[in-house]
């Protein structure tokens, strides 16, 4: 059941993120990105972290993804020309992401004393994961609630329009 | 059927994890609009979140658990900041392609 589980979610993983390089409109990609992201939250919880698949699902597919969406539709994005682009990506960058992806999966292929995932291993349940976020971890919590709410101020002095700023005629 | 193990190595998860951050890596360098290299920016942060949840299982460990609640936050500010700052630039240059946004080129 878990093996059946693992491969039919890695596979919609890999077309995913397969699918987001080979599509030209923006939003295909945003909508492959969701695959990707609502594939990931089964395996988390494949993996015993029931509160990060629930998280997962509401913030990246849910506000992240909707963000996305939302710009892809607000700035018009059209399909993208296919453009030679950097030379330099071609030459040294595929090259490097082969070596680089035969070095991760060499390491990873060496390493034994991995474990295997069952799904009768523990669920690592939400009260656990609580008690050391906010005893132990708590000033971290808090800095990153003061790091969103920078975030949202600065997205907000971003994207409003500017004092004497020129906005481009159509 | 031997070859397949009953339960499935975290080996495997690390593997998809590895090919999901390569693939983002490729969406960085070959895709062409700026919302997309974003999108792959995104694609490598959740490929790496896979492996801190498989070595938090292999550990069983929360805190790995908690880095990747972390990351996702990180993700969200992220997130918001970068299309503010797409918005922004299209603004001003009237294009998403990366190419024509060359201002800072040598």
């Amino acid at each position: 059941m878990h093996l059946i589980l693992f491969f039919l979610f890695a596979g919609f993983c890999l077309a995913g993120a397969i699918n987001l390089l080979l599509q030209t409109h923006p939003i295909n990609s945003a909508l492959s990105l969701i695959v990707v992201m609502t594939s990931l939250a089964v395996l988390y919880l494949l993996l015993g972290a029931e509160f990060l698949a629930i998280a997962q699902i509401i913030v990246y597919a849910g506000a992240i993804m909707v963000l996305f969406v939302f710009v892809v539709m607000l700035l018009n994005a059209g399909r993208e020309e296919r453009t030679l682009g950097s030379r330099a990506a071609g030459v040294i960058g595929l090259p490097a992401v082969v070596v680089l992806l035969a070095l991760l999966a060499t390491i990873i292929l060496h390493t034994h004393n991995l474990g295997a995932s069952s799904a009768s291993q523990p669920i690592t349940d939400t009260a656990e994961l609580s008690a050391v976020l906010f005893r132990d971890l708590l000033l971290p919590f808090e800095v990153t609630s003061v790091l969103i709410l920078i975030a949202i101020l600065g997205a907000v002095a971003l994207a409003r329009l500017g004092n004497g700023e020129r906005t481009v005629s159509k | 059927m031997n070859f397949l193990p009953h339960d499935v190595p975290l080996t495997w998860y690390l593997l998809l994890s590895a090919a999901l951050f390569s693939l983002g890596i490729v969406g960085f360098l070959f895709k062409r609009n700026i919302i997309t290299v974003f999108m792959s920016i995104e694609l490598m942060l959740n490929a790496v979140n896979l492996s801190f949840v498989t070595f938090a299982h292999q550990w069983h460990a929360v805190k790995g658990q908690i880095f990747v609640f972390f990351v996702m936050m990180v993700a969200a500010a992220e997130a918001a900041v970068g299309l503010a700052i797409i918005i922004a630039v299209f603004r001003v240059r009237a294009t998403l392609s990366v190419d024509r946004i060359d201002l800072m080129k040598l």
